[in-house]
Formats: structure tokens, sequence, C-alpha cells
């Protein structure tokens, strides 16, 4: 055809056809992700460093500055310019800090952070390319390299608690079968990983943002559903923690608004993620009652980040104008 | 030495590694290298097994038929694989007790049938015998890198002996078999990056 063109000599109009998205937005670029995600983090931090003084701070600090540093020098070794100014390496090392205890020794959250931009991120190419996602890729890195280092010892009781034990609240419940009382469970005042006793707290910047739309809000409706649900029947059938206490203990309500939402490591679809949130709730109350770890979390996570291509590839929406032919 | 000799004695032990290169026998490279003195017996046993398969393999190369070549095959490197196991069994029953089944896991290693195959019945006795050697050697260096990383960052030990601070606390993970994965890897990129090895397919 074009030779024709020329050869005729006569100039069609030219017709620019390039595929969607023809409009760029501003408002959805990584960096102001992220942006927001530090804001809604501050709750928990003012809550954290309420409770664990300079042992949150310093958690915080050197798992920040650990994946931080990785991510720098993972991208000079790989070839690559750093992209530390979009945030993402702060931010998964601020939640790799929060999710460490208190009295966890200072080499766990270095290793953590570099796991964290090493493992998690570096080796499957960079950010956007990471299946699982990297502060819990690092977290679950230490926590078996140094199981002692992350065990009951490191979890301090917080200065302004009543409670003079460091068990947290699901240790408690799995060694004695003691019940926290629900006003410090959701509060915060109990012992546990520097930011994940402020179940309120996490709540509050949670919901900033599903509503500002930097985390998909079916995610975590599917995720504390799916615990309530099966929190609900564990305590039908003599469980002696309620839904509640499920719900504000541990590390659920933080990592389901602020882990399970990696938007790299969750499934794109609205009904995927649903399932992605569901799967990653009845996960952590299975590991929770049946298992030997108190708490699951990270596991959790990490297990449905595992799935999430397939339920990518289960939940592929039917495109505006009908059905399309399946696919094999 | 004939220079074509020299080359089936210098190609395996970096260039053409049977594990960094072709990615071989690391079933047995990710179970025994908790310890330095697992993995040096068991790269003995291998490297043994190794060389003289190969070399029987390499002088009953006329008289074994091609339908049934396998079969033979399996049956020398089998024999062979009891033999090592009894005189560990005799003489070194505490390491025999540790290394469990992955010295009887010799018949099946990729290496040892692989260099059967792809060598031994090509080629004469003193050549086999040679590669059998260098491959067995080649095995032997990585197990050994891959032991010493694990047993030094997982335990601060080696051979046993603290070579790191009583005061270190152990690394769970380089003890478990992902951290025989991770070491591996390193060991991959670094042997890669310094032969400039580069995968095409």
């Amino acid at each position: 055809m074009a030779t024709d063109v020329e050869a005729n000599g006569a100039a069609e109009p030219v017709l620019e056809v390039a595929p969607g998205p023809h409009v760029a937005s501003g408002s959805l670029t990584t960096r102001r992700m992220m942006g927001d995600v530090l804001l809604a983090l501050l709750p928990l931090v003012v809550v954290a460093v309420a409770l664990f003084r300079q042992a949150a701070l310093l958690q915080m600090a050197i798992a920040a500055v650990a994946t931080v540093g990785g991510e720098a020098l993972f991208a000079r070794w790989r070839g690559r310019r750093a992209t530390l100014g979009d945030g993402s390496a702060l931010v998964t090392g601020l939640i790799l800090g929060l999710s460490l205890p208190p009295g966890a020794p200072w080499y766990v959250g270095a290793i953590g952070g570099l796991a964290a931009a090493g493992l998690g991120k570096a080796v499957f190419g960079g950010l956007g390319q990471n299946i699982f996602n990297p502060a819990m890729v690092g977290r679950a890195f230490v926590m078996i390299a140094f199981p002692a280092a992350l065990g009951a010892e490191a979890y301090l009781a917080p200065a302004a608690a009543a409670a003079t034990t460091g068990a947290t609240p699901l240790t408690a419940l799995q060694m004695t079968g003691e019940v926290a009382p629900l006003g410090p469970l959701w509060l915060g005042l109990t012992a546990g990983s520097v930011g994940e006793t402020g179940a309120l707290a996490a709540l509050a910047g949670g919901l900033y943002l599903c509503i500002r739309r930097t985390a998909a809000w079916q995610i975590p409706t599917g995720m504390l559903l799916a615990a309530a649900v099966i929190a609900g029947l564990v305590s039908l059938a003599g469980g002696s923690f309620t839904p509640a206490h499920h719900l504000g203990a541990g590390a659920l309500m933080f990592g389901a608004f602020f882990i399970a939402t990696d938007p790299v490591s969750s499934p794109l679809t609205p009904k995927g993620r649903f399932v992605f949130g569901a799967g990653t709730g009845a996960l952590v109350m299975l590991m929770r009652t049946l298992s030997g770890y108190p708490e699951g979390v990270m596991f959790a996570i990490l297990i449905m980040n595992a799935f999430t291509p397939l339920i990518n590839r289960a939940t592929i929406p039917t495109p505006v104008g009908g059905p399309v032919p399946r696919r094999a | 030495m004939p220079s074509k000799l020299k080359r089936v004695a210098v190609d395996p032990l970096s260039e053409n590694n049977p594990i960094t290169i072709q990615v071989l026998g690391i079933c047995s490279a990710l179970a025994v290298t908790v310890k330095m003195d697992t993995a040096v017996v068991m790269s003995i046993c291998l490297t043994a097994v190794l060389a003289l398969s190969n070399l029987t393999i390499s002088l009953l190369r006329r008289a074994i038929p091609t339908r049934i070549r396998m079969i033979v095959e399996v049956s020398i490197i089998a024999t062979l694989v009891i033999l090592a196991d009894q005189l560990l069994r005799a003489f070194a029953y505490d390491i025999s007790r540790q290394l469990t089944v992955f010295v009887g896991l010799i018949i099946t290693n990729c290496i040892v049938m692989g260099r059967a195959e792809a060598f031994a019945l090509q080629n004469p006795p003193l050549p086999s015998l040679v590669d059998g050697l260098a491959n067995g050697l080649g095995y032997s260096g990585v197990l050994l890198a891959v032991a010493t990383m694990r047993e030094v960052l997982g335990s601060g030990t080696w051979f046993g002996w603290r070579v790191l601070p009583e005061a270190y606390p152990g690394n769970g993970l380089m003890l478990l078999a992902p951290g025989a994965f991770l070491a591996l890897g390193l060991i991959i990129w670094a042997q890669r990056t310094l032969s400039g090895h580069v995968e095409n397919d």
C-alpha cells in the first residue's frame, strides 16, 4: 500500500493508530502511591513509637536503611539506575521494620532489608517484576535464618501497657489459653511486632489508602471477611477468641491493608483481588488455629502471592461488548 | 600429555563443570552439604565411582550391545556404588549414617550416567578414566564450596572447628535446603561472571 501511495504521489491522510491508554494520568504514579502509603503508615508509626519508644525507631530505621541501601547497591551491580526516588524501597523497608519484633537484634533488620531488596526484588528484575511481596520475603528470610532472634523473647512488653509479660496475645492464646481484653488489643497496648499491635491505627491508615484507591479495597475486605467468618466458626466450636479478638490481634489488620495490597504481587482483577484476600484470610486463620505458629499473616500472604498468576488467569473479566471466545 | 587428553582433564573443572554449567547432580549437592565432612566423603565416593564406572564401561564398550547398554551401565554403576556403600559402612560408619541414602543414590546421579553415555562409550579407557576423575573433581570442588558456605555461615564452624566467634548466632536458613540453593546460585553466578559463560538457547 505504502509503495502505491508513493508511486501515485498522492498523500493520503495520516491516521495514527496506537494501542491505549491514550490519556496519561499523573495521579497513579508509583511515587504518589508510595507517598500515600507512607502517609497512611503514620498512625501506625506513632502508635509503635509511643509503645516501644527507641526500640521501634531503631527497628524501622535499620530495616529502612538496609532496604534502601540494598536497592541502590543491587541496582548498581546490575548496571541499572537506582530508582530510589519513587519511594518503593523506603516503603518496603518501613513495612519490614514494622513487622519485626521490637527486641530483635540489629542484624535481623539489616539482613532482612538486604534480603528484601535482593532476593525479594532484584533477582526478579526489580520493581514490578517480583512475584512475592519483598518485605515479607525479607521477613521470612530472617525468621527462618534466626528463629531464636525472632522468638518469644524478642517481643517486649510495651512501655505503656499494664501487662508485664512479653508474650503476644496470640502466643498467650496458644500456650496458656489466656484471652487478651478487647480494648488494649485494638488500641495496640499488647506485645507484638513493632507496628502490628495497633489494629485501630492500621484500620485508619488502611481506609485512607482504600479511599485514595492506592490499595484495592477488595483485598482487605476479602481477607477480613474470611478471617471473621472462620473465627466465628472457631469460637462457635469452643475457641476462646471471638472474631473481634482475631481481627484485632496479631498482624491481621496491618497485613490486610498494607502488606497484602502490594499492587505488584496481588491479582489485577477485582474478583481476583477478592479471592486473593479471602484466601489469605482463610490461611491466616488456618495457621493460627491449627499450626505450630501463633500467627500466620506472613506465610499466608507469601503463599497467596504464589497463586496470584493463577487467580489472574481464572478471573479474566469479560470486556465491554460481550463475551470473548474462550482461549485454551 | 597430549592436548586432547589435557582438555578432557581440564574442561570439567570449570568450563564444562557438571554442576555449575550442566546443572547435573544438584540433588546430592543440596543434601549432603550441611557439613564439610559429609561433603568430603560424598565427593570421594562420587569421584571414585565415576572414574571406575567410566573405565569399566570404556573397557567393555565394544562388548556392550547397543540396545541394552543402559541396563549394562546401570548394573556396573550399581555394583560400584554398593561397593562404596559397604566400604563406608565398614570403615566410616558414623559418616555413612549421616549420608543416609545419598551414597546409594549415586546410582541415579545424572553425572555418572551422563559421562558413561556421553564419553566412556565412545572413548578408549585412559581418556575415559581421566574424564571420570576430572568430572568427579569438578563436582567435588562445587560441593566443597557449597559446604564451606553453608557450614561457616550456618553453624560458624568448618570441619567442626569453630571459625567464627562464639557469639555468632548461626543461620538456620543455611542449614536447610533453601540455603544450599542460595549458595549454589551465588557460586554459579560468580563462576559464570569469571568465565564469561553465556547460556544460549
